[in-house]
């Protein structure tokens, strides 16, 4: 018998927001344990909770961008439980009615485009971060009550890849749509992966096992790959699945049982009294809509179409929002876009790859880069300089005018100079003169490099070429 | 100097304006009847001597540059449920031993800006669960009619210091009859507003959807004068409603007639067990309002009956959540133990009394799986209805008259062991706060063995100005409010 | 709903609560916890399909606030408050994933 899976995703996205959720405290990353804290997100007594905007318009926002409806009523509950990262034991969340309804996106696996579904999106809050020590436990509360999403695909996928890809979807519009910065090892995008196995042919699903909280995307694929396994080996040797929650162990590339069935959280949700339902007017949905950003997809288009270039460079460009934000900036300073796409792609791509940066964290800004091009374009720098400048700025920072002053890297066009050294060239390598007069067209490459040398690889390469052949074939 | 504890907010008031007192005369006087009188009610949990006199000091200094405000310069005292900027918030609970509040409830800041003293804190049933405050874990109080006798809950304090005049007025909190209760029991004047009229951000919760803060004072014009300065939107509480606030005050004049006035008489409020002494107060006392010039028309009320079991319901399911967060980790009571887990049972029984375990149980039971549907779900349906015959009712009348309880103050004990009788007595004041409009307790009496009897003045959404003004004119036109308990 | 109380476990419910009982405080809640679910009971009587539930008697809508960063406690006090307390954290038994 051979078998199949299906896998849904529960993805929680934390929201760029100044505040938390349900109180003015800022979020911060990596701020000093408990000093972005109040009454209301520390669960004292008497605290209220009081809905932000921004979260609202931004989950609103995020469901558009997913192809969700936006639930014309939802409203909040509280979530039971008792959990040191808590502060009220109970989580604000939204159960049966949330803000975003359905969704589905398309989504290319392995070249091969796949439709995935949503179920719903709902907005919560986060819980604190607890750490571990010798003996005990530390509870920061810094990041309790920052506004959360939980985006809940249907289950729809049948691999790690399928899970893979479309995250990685969900990402990269989660940042281009200004919702999330989606930084992984900032917690700011988790997963619960919900996982079963079933003879392919079978309607209904298998028992399903749900793996909590993974933020890396290698260890989903390990850890889906694993469960896959797990299961399949289970039902081929006569065995029966277990509904349940696991846990994933990277070390051991393996998942382990964290919570059965029987012992199952009795949530006890019933609607929140201290929150009042949401109702976005029509008017708001309309402006919220209008102020969607431009996707990948269209993106790609336009570099293709208005700007001419190569659907391969647009894809490149496109692939994450910051790179494809640079590239428009640099472009609001040039209109050479081949160029500042060839200095993207290879020299950016190589630097910040070789010093593991991020491109927000390059020295070298997206008007250097324009600088940079414009110096090539008007021949007063070599392509070859122009890469150094490029480095250097990357590495130290400076404007590049300067440094191409400085460092004396502007080519020389000037005649006078080159007659010079052409000269010279032709005068002590009466050979290669002969070759070329004699019908060799290569033998001028030899002259040419003699013109360079001479000027230290400041000369004009085209100038240099003109004027040699303009001497020989007169 | 003397007497100026027996003295009103109004009359206190005037003194003040008038120069012929101080807010620091006031707060003395009041300290020294407090003296002479909490070791038998036990009203207060504590008294801040030196910081009130501070306030006192503070707000006649303000008088002196120009301030004027109908509460500055006179003593409250608060409900220990209410946050307190450096002050402890017990709760009469052990489990919040330790805790020191970082911040001023909504109210509490109200009062400090309006001028008024903060006196101390009071006694109450535990997290306000319980209608004598005998479920209360850090004091023992008195009803100062017959110190015997329960002054009702859960704001037993609250009442109990405005009738033996240790507070010119109190706040209590209301959550099916926390301050009606125990006012009718005392003899005092207890507000239930609105819900949503006044703020309860800094009010330890019991009840989100039920909880209401509330004045209890001598008279009803000094609830209305307190209560004005209550009242207001408050963006930190969502379920504060934007309506504006009328001059409460001013509005309750030397006029007490009530013609044009249509008052709702509800045959199911006249329950069987009622005291008869209770019930010949009552229709006295609607008597009395018809010869003020009030037409009575009968109304019917009929899921009022339902009252106790939705409110027992959903109640209780509210604060099975809002009290978990009574746990040991970030403040308060802790006993350690192996994991969270442990430490959480440990502390939560030892920091909890009988009355409040037993309601988490119950609201932990009735929101559990497989049981929400039949209890919750229905209860909040049925609460439903509650709320339509009071829609109902108030399109034939202004307000509506009732007892606000079965039978005036009973003996300590008398109920503990009996937690559904207990409950049971609660029939009267719990409809009107699932329905969410408000209601007003006045002396209307008192019986054979000398306890006072309250006529309870029930309004619709936002009608606090209607309430007040019968409930003054009957108070004005009766003798029951000078009464004052032999101390 | 009748006759589901009959199996109300009061253990098991305070449990979930995160409350011991003693073996006095189990038998005397269970019977006092019995006969307010059988109270509760006549709620049975009525015939709710077709009403809606109310969860706030007055309802309002869209209670927002702006996205605005206020001011925060004093640390200082957040920890004194803690019943324990390590490096501006709070300190509680090891947790063990349960
Ligand atoms: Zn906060």
């Amino acid at each position: 018998m051979k078998y199949e899976a299906t896998i849904g995703l529960e993805t929680h996205v934390m929201q760029k927001t100044n505040s938390k959720m349900f109180c003015s405290c800022k979020y911060e990353y990596g701020a000093e344990p408990n000093t972005h804290v109040c009454p209301t997100c520390l669960g004292y007594p008497g605290a209220l909770p009081v809905m932000n905007e921004m979260a609202i318009e931004l989950c609103c926002k995020a469901g558009m961008l997913l192809g969700c409806e936006i639930n014309p009523y939802s409203k909040w509950d509280r979530k039971n439980y008792f959990y040191p990262d808590m502060a009220k034991n109970y989580q604000i969340t939204q159960a049966d009615e949330p803000l975003c309804i359905g969704g589905q996106v398309e989504v290319e696996v392995e070249g091969e485009m796949k439709t995935f579904t949503l179920e719903r999106i709902h907005q919560e809050e986060n819980a604190a971060k607890n750490t571990h020590v010798a003996g005990a436990s530390l509870v920061d509360y810094n990041r309790a009550g920052t506004a959360l999403m939980e985006i809940v695909s249907n289950p729809c996928m049948s691999s790690a890849e399928d899970a893979l890809a479309y995250m990685a979807y969900v990402k990269q519009i989660m940042q281009y749509g200004g919702i999330s910065n989606c930084d992984q090892e900032k917690g700011q995008m988790r997963s619960d992966v919900n996982i079963s196995v079933r003879p392919i042919g079978q309607k209904e699903l298998g028992e399903k096992v749900e793996i909590k909280n993974m933020n890396s995307f290698a260890f989903i694929k390990d850890a889906i790959e694993y469960e896959i396994d797990r299961q399949t080996t289970l039902l081929e040797s006569g065995g029966s699945v277990v509904q349940e929650t696991r846990g994933y162990d990277p070390d051991r590339g393996e998942t382990f049982t964290q919570r059965t069935k029987e012992n199952a959280h009795d949530y006890r949700y019933f609607p929140e009294p201290d929150l009042m339902p949401v109702q976005v007017p029509e008017e708001q949905l309309k402006q919220w809509r209008s102020e969607l950003p431009e996707l990948p997809a269209q993106r790609q288009v336009r570099y293709v179409e208005q700007l001419g270039l190569p659907e391969y460079d647009a894809g490149v460009l496109t692939a994450d929002m910051a790179t494809s934000d640079w590239f428009e900036q640099a472009m609001q300073h040039t209109k050479n876009a081949k160029a500042v796409s060839n200095f993207i792609m290879g020299e950016m791509m190589r630097l910040l790859s070789e010093q593991n940066v991020e491109i927000s964290e390059s020295k070298l800004t997206p008007e250097n880069l324009a600088e940079i091009i414009e110096l090539i374009d008007a021949k007063i720098i070599s392509t070859g300089a122009g890469k150094q400048v490029f480095e250097m700025i990357f590495n130290e920072g400076g404007e590049p005018k300067i440094i191409v002053e400085e460092k004396g890297m502007a080519q020389v066009s000037d005649d006078s100079a080159l007659e010079g050294w052409a000269d010279e060239a032709i005068a002590s390598n009466p050979q290669p003169v002969e070759e070329y007069k004699a019908g060799n067209p290569a033998s001028i490459n030899f002259l040419m490099g003699q013109v360079m040398k001479a000027s230290r690889g400041k000369a004009n390469p085209g100038a240099v070429m003109q004027m040699l052949k303009q001497k020989l074939d007169a | 100097m003397a007497e100026l504890h027996k003295l009103t907010i109004t009359e206190l008031s005037e003194k003040l304006s008038a120069g012929e007192c101080t807010s620091v005369d006031i707060v003395t006087d009041i300290l020294s009847s407090i003296d002479a009188r909490d070791g038998a009610v036990g009203a207060y949990l504590t008294v801040d001597r030196d910081d009130a006199l501070d306030q006192a000091k503070m707000a006649d200094e303000a008088r002196t540059a120009g301030k004027a405000s109908p509460m500055l310069g006179i003593p409250v005292a608060i409900k220990d449920l209410l946050n307190v900027k450096g002050q402890p918030c017990t709760c009469s609970s052990k489990v919040l031993e330790g805790y020191t509040a970082p911040y001023d409830a909504t109210v509490i800041a109200k009062l400090r800006e309006a001028g008024a003293v903060l006196l101390g804190r009071v006694n109450m049933d535990e997290f306000a669960m319980g209608s004598s405050t005998e479920n209360a874990a850090l004091g023992k109080t008195s009803n100062p009619w017959n110190l015997d006798h329960v002054p009702g809950g859960s704001s037993g304090g609250s009442a109990a210091c405005v009738a033996a005049d240790e507070a010119i007025a109190s706040l209590g909190s209301d959550t099916g009859g926390s301050i009606r209760q125990p006012a009718a029991f005392c003899g005092s004047v207890g507000m239930k507003p609105t819900y949503g009229r006044v703020s309860r951000y800094g009010l330890t919760a019991f009840a989100s959807s039920l909880d209401q803060i509330g004045p209890i004072t001598k008279t009803v014009k000094d609830s209305a004068i307190l209560l004005e300065t209550l009242c207001g939107l408050d963006p930190m509480d969502s379920s504060s409603i934007d309506v504006e606030v009328p001059a409460l005050g001013e509005q309750l004049t030397d006029d007490t007639s009530l013609e044009g006035m249509k008052l709702g008489l509800p045959k199911e409020y006249f329950v069987e067990g009622m005291d008869p002494e209770v019930e010949k107060a009552v229709r006295d006392a609607v008597e009395h309002c018809k010869s003020l010039g009030a037409e009575i028309v009968d109304v019917s009320l009929p899921n009022a009956k339902y009252a106790i079991a939705v409110y027992y319901i959903i109640a209780t399911a509210e604060a099975s959540a809002n009290l978990a967060r009574f746990d040991g980790i970030r403040y308060g009571m802790r006993l350690d133990g192996k994991d969270p887990a442990e430490l959480y049972a440990k502390t939560r029984s030892a920091g909890f009394g009988q009355e409040v375990k037993r309601r988490i149980i119950l609201g932990t039971y009735v929101l559990s799986s497989g049981y929400y549907d039949a209890y919750y779900l229905k209860a909040q349906k049925v609460r439903t209805l509650i709320r339509s015959d009071f829609t109902e009712a108030f399109k034939t009348c202004d307000a509506i008259l009732s007892p606000v309880t079965p039978t005036a103050a009973y003996k300590k004990g008398e109920k503990t062991d009996d937690p559904l009788k207990m409950y049971l007595d609660d029939i009267l004041t719990t409809p009107v706060n699932l329905a969410g409009n408000c209601a007003l307790s006045v002396p209307c009496g008192f019986t054979s063995a000398g306890m006072p009897i309250g006529l309870q003045i029930i309004g619709d959404d936002f009608q606090e100005e209607t309430i007040l003004k019968v409930g003054h004119a009957y108070e004005q036109t009766t003798e029951w409010h000078k009464e004052r308990p032999s101390l | 709903m009748s006759k589901t109380h009959e199996g109300m476990d009061v253990g098991y419910v305070a449990k979930l609560a995160c409350i011991d009982l003693t073996e006095e405080e189990t038998t005397l809640f269970q019977g006092q916890l019995n006969q307010v679910l059988h109270y509760v009971e006549q709620l049975d009587e009525l015939d709710v399909s077709n009403v809606e539930s109310t969860a706030h008697a007055i309802p309002v809508f869209n209670v927002f606030r702006k996205d605005v960063v206020g001011t925060s406690l004093n640390h200082a006090d957040v920890m004194a408050n803690a019943p324990s307390s390590v490096n501006g954290e709070v300190r509680v038994p090891k947790i063990i994933d349960q």
